[in-house]
This record gives C-alpha cells, structure tokens and sequence, in this order.
C-alpha cells in the first residue's frame, strides 16, 4: 500500500546541511502495525508528515495506493490527506473552540459530508472509543487521554486507509499510554493499517513490525509475529 | 452546508474576541453611519433647497439691474407686452421697522410690490385680500402679512382689519399670506408687503432694482429672457455687468452642481473612515491568521483544501464586516433621523443604505483577501509546527 523508494529529504540549518532522511526504503502492506523507533532527531517525524503527505520529498519516489504523490497538486494532496490518512499527534491537536463531537466533525466536513450525517458518524465514532457521554465537551475539560481518544476517532472518521500516529503516548501516563496502544492494537486487528512512531521499545514490541531509524537511514527489523 | 458551518464558525471565533472585534466593527461603524448621515443631511438639504425652488416655478424669471437709468413702473407693462413673457412685476425692498404698539417685529423685510406679485411667486393668503393695483394707484397704507410677522405682532388673532405701525406711519393690514418657509434669500414669513408706490415713498427713491417676470409657459422661459435682457439694453443702455437675467431653471442647475460636488466631497471624506476601518478589518485578520496558524495547519492535516482555509478567513472577515455594517446603518440612520430634530434634513434613500452595505461588503472581500490567502497558502507542515 505504501511504497517508497530513495527518499531523501534535507534540511539546511545555518550552512550546514542536515540529512533528516537519507535515501529510505520503505514499504508497509495493508494491514499492518509497523512501529517506528529511533533516537531522537533520527528522521522519525520527517518521514511521517512525508508519509501523511504533509511534506514532500527531496527526492525519492513515494506511491500511497498506487498515486504518486511526487506528481500529485495540492488539490489532491489535501484530499488524500482528507481520504486515505488519519493523523494522532503527540499533542493531540483538537480544535481548542470546537467541543469533542465538532472536533470529529472536522474531517468530515471535508469530505463534503451533510451536517446531518456527519453529526450521527462522529458520534458513532466517539461512541467507539467510549467518550459518547462528553460529545460536548471541549478538549480544556478533556484528560489527555481523552483528548487522545478524541483524536483518535477523529482520524477514523472518514475510514482512512492508514493511520499515523507520531508518538501518541508521548504527553500521557503509562497506563492511559497503555490503553491507547490497546485501542490501536484492537483496530489492526479489525483490519486497521497502522503506522506508530514511539521511544518506548516496549510498545514497539507488542506491534507485528519494528523499523529503526538511525540518522535519517533506516533498518528494517525482521517481522515479528504477535 | 461547509459554507453554513463555516459562517457558524466565524461567530464562534468573534465571539472569543469580543473586545478586538467590537473595536474592529466600531472602525467600521463609525465610517458607514458617517457616510450616510453625511450623504443623507447633503441630500435631505439639496432635496429642500431643490424642491423650494421648483415650487417657485421652473418659469420664473428674476431680474436685477444696476444702471444709472432706473426701471420705472411704466416699464412693467412694455416688459409684460415682450413676446413670450405673461407677467411681470416690480420688487423693492424698504428699510423700516415694523410695530405695533410697543411690540416690535424683528427681523422683518419690508417690499414694495403690484398686484401681479403674488400670483408670480405662487404665495396664496389664508385670509384677507390681495394688494390691488387700485391700492398701487392710490399709494394706499395697507399691508399683506407673513405668518412669523402676524404672530410676532398679533398673537395668532386676526391680523386682517388692524393697524401696525411701518415707519411711523399707521397702516392697515388686509391680508395674511399662508406660510411658505424660506426660499431663495426671502423668507415670505417674515415679510411686509406694501403697495410699491407707498413703498417708493418711504423709500424716497423710486428706482426699481428687481423685478419678476413669469414666462408663458416653460418653453418660453429663454425667449422671454432674451427679450428682456434686450429689452433692458435699449431702454437703460444696460451690458451684461450691470444686468442678469436669472431663469430658476439655470438657478437649479448651479445649485445642483454645487450641492452634487458638496455631497461627494462628503461622501468622498466619510469613505476615508471607512477605508480604515478596512485596514482594521484586514490588521485583525492578519492577528488572527498569525494566531490561528496551528489550527490552519491541524485542519489542512484534516484534508482542508487552500479553498477551504480561504473561505473560512474570507467569511470570518465578511461577517465582521456585515456585522459592522449593519450596526452601522442602523447608527446612520438613528443619528441622521435624530438630525432632523435639531433642523438638519436628512434623507435617507435605500440606495445610499444599499451602496453603504455593499462598501461594507466590498471593503470585508478586499481587507479579508489578502490575510485568508496567506493563512490558504500556508505549508501544512510549518503550521503544524507552530506553537
Ligand atoms: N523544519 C526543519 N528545519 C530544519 N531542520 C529540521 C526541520 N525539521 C526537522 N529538522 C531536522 O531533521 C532531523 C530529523 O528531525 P525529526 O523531527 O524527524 O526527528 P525525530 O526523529 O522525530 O525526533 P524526536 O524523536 O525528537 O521527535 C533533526 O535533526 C531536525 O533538527
Ligand atoms: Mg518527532
């Protein structure tokens, strides 16, 4: 489903050149749960927005469902971002004046969905990670975990092909860190490609697949098998 | 139903700026009440100015000379008799008090005038009789009244029949004109008329400086003029420097020109406010693109388009500007109708309401345009990034 090939993305701070990515191999199937683990300032975000199709590449090819994302205009960037790709950010990244059920709205309002409809399927979704009783809820009066699940059914709502997830745990405890691995976890198993960046190679090994990413290169691990 | 939401959105983000946005919207306020009550007291009063002329009759002529030969009374008839020309009468103005008793009426004109006057000027009498060219004749001490000077002397009772006092002299008032208002530099309110021979003899001079001349009908109003103004060079070897012929139609027109410059002048000066408030529009917008840019990038990461960022800064600055524009018309229009009581005339015409709502919409698309584009063109990335 992901394929990508040679890709190279550089940053230039100063004079000196920083190679966040250094000509990545990088291929993920349908459903898969692959964890990206690495020191930090390796590349790991970089080659997230890359993959949600937020940035582009230096150079390299990169095809998402078989469209070349090199080739494809802003338009349709934003519609493959609005269609095939659901983003849970370290931070959460909710709409701070929208309640919990507008905040799952947000994409599908996108989509060009009625209000109607898109009202009765964020609540569904907020039903599915279990917050159906604080739909209008602002993220302020949300723990984080919550807010991560928040997050979460947003990415889901408009059914992407795959999930990004750039250290989801990150600004939470150990154990609501723990239940949204859980949650991702019960989603791959429901067919759910995933994609998760984390430090914690605990979490990193209760997923099918690790990647380390060493200085903008990466070495596949052999598949784990859960 | 994006755009519905959208709309719903923009309310929900002035509203957790009340104060920034109620300083924007005053910008605004202020330049479009200022615009129409600025433009609706010049209209109102070119309306007025406008209408009172008119009323005098687009075939109206008015003459003054001021040669070494004197228009005489005989010269009402030969003028009366020139082609295209139905009446004609004489105009002069007295300096003398008027009294009664040991009330004195201020401000008051007193003019000589024949029996043709009246009916020249279009003024009508609530009672009493016109002067008669028998009271000409006869240099009779008898008077016709204005409304502000009858109050003034006579306490709203019924001046017809009573004497009052012009220059000394007793003089018996016979009739009393209906009030007319004030009309080019003559309030008929305020006046005395008097036979113009009696008038000369106060005055001691016979000389008359102005006259009235009625047309046939409009289209003969140049005709007429021509023949005057022919007529004046003949008989008092008048030029152009020392005469002028006054049609109320060339009369209108300069007073339009005057008024129409006046009023974009006005017009002109209240848009200047409005353009700021326009850039107040614009400069909040920018604050708010700068500060929202976190959001601009979670939403483009959501699979907004540049269009839909756009939309959404383009209708948040609209709707302020709507807002304000609203507020400000209705402001326009309270403060403008308040006007009124204080002896402004404003008008309003829902033209000027339209063309102002419109500004306002207008200067929302320009002032809003140039920050939603920047917040559209915006890298996803780099906003993200953004604290
Ligand atoms: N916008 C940028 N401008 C300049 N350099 C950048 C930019 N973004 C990333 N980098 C550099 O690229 C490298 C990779 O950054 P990246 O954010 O991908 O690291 P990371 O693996 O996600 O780290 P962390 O685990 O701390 O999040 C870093 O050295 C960083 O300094
Ligand atoms: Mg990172």
């Amino acid at each position: 489903m992901i394929s990508m090939k040679e890709v190279s993305k550089t940053y230039l701070m100063g004079d000196t050149e920083v190679k966040a990515l250094d000509k990545v191999n990088f291929s993920v199937e349908k459903g898969e749960f692959v964890a990206i683990v690495g020191p930090s300032g390796s590349g790991k975000s970089t080659l997230m927005n890359m993959l949600g199709c937020l940035d582009v590449p230096d150079s390299g090819e990169y095809f998402l469902d078989g469209i070349d994302i090199n080739n494809s205009s802003d338009r349709e960037l934003a519609r493959i971002r609005n269609h095939k790709i659901g983003f849970v950010f370290q931070n959460f990244n909710l709409l701070s004046k929208l309640n919990a059920l507008e905040n799952v709205e947000v994409p599908l309002m996108y989509k060009g969905m009625s209000a109607k409809q898109s009202r009765k399927l964020a609540y569904e979704y907020l039903e599915k990670v279990g917050l159906k009783d604080r739909e209008k809820h602002t993220p302020k009066e949300l723990s984080g975990g919550q807010q991560q699940r928040v997050a979460i059914a947003r990415a889901l709502a408009c059914n992407p092909q795959i999930i990004l997830a750039d250290e989801p745990t990150g600004a939470l405890d150990q154990k609501t860190g723990q239940e949204i691995i859980a949650m991702l976890k019960e989603l791959n198993q429901n067919g759910q490609t995933i994609i998760l960046i984390t430090h914690d190679t605990h979490i990193a090994q209760q997923v099918n697949r690790q990647v380390n990413i060493i200085d903008g290169q990466i070495s596949d691990e052999p598949r784990w098998n859960h | 139903m994006k755009f519905l939401r959208t709309i719903t959105l923009a309310f929900k983000n002035i509203r957790t700026n009340k104060l920034r946005s109620s300083l924007t919207m005053l910008g605004l306020i202020i330049g479009i009440s200022s615009v129409i009550i600025l433009v609706g007291i010049g209209t109102g009063t070119s309306r007025d100015i406008t209408s009172k002329v008119s009323s005098l009759g687009t075939n109206i002529l008015t003459v003054s000379v001021n040669t070494d030969k004197a228009l005489k009374l005989d010269d009402m008839n030969k003028i009366a008799q020139l082609p295209g020309v139905e009446l004609a009468a004489p105009f002069i103005n007295v300096n003398a008090t008027v009294s009664k008793g040991t009330t004195t009426a201020g401000m008051v004109s007193v003019v000589g005038i024949d029996e043709n006057y009246l009916g020249i000027r279009n003024y009508t009498l609530s009672t009493g009789r016109s002067i008669s060219f028998i009271d000409v004749d006869n240099k009779s001490k008898v008077c016709v009244i204005g409304t502000e000077v009858s109050q003034s002397l006579f306490n709203n009772t019924n001046p017809v029949g009573q004497i009052l006092k012009i220059a000394g002299d007793n003089y018996t008032v016979i009739g009393l004109l209906q009030a007319q208002g004030s009309s080019m530099g003559t309030n008929a309110d305020s006046t005395v008329l008097l036979p113009i021979t009696t008038a000369k003899y106060i005055s001691g001079s016979s000389d008359i400086k102005t006259l009235f001349i009625k047309a046939n009908n409009e289209s003969s109003v140049n005709f007429a003029k021509l023949a005057t103004e022919n007529y004046l060079r003949t008989t008092l070897d008048a030029s152009s420097d020392n005469m002028r012929v006054t049609t109320q139609q060339s009369m209108l027109d300069t007073m339009q020109s005057i008024q129409n410059t006046l009023i974009l002048l006005l017009a002109g000066i209240a848009s200047i406010s409005l353009i700021v408030g326009g850039i107040g529009v614009m400069n909040v917008m920018l604050v708010s693109v700068t500060e929202r840019t976190k959001e601009i990038g979670v939403r483009k990461s959501l699979g907004a388009k540049r269009s839909d960022i756009l939309v959404q800064f383009l209708i948040e600055a609209l709707v302020l500007c709507l807002f304000g524009g609203t507020l400000g018309i209705l402001a326009g229009i309270g403060l403008g109708t308040a006007a009124n009581a204080f002896g402004y005339t404003f008008a309003y015409s829902l033209n000027v309401v339209a063309l102002a709502f419109g500004f306002a919409v207008l200067v929302g698309l320009v002032f809003g345009i140039f920050p939603a584009y920047r917040a559209s063109c915006l890298n996803p990335i780099d906003a993200l990034r953004q604290d």
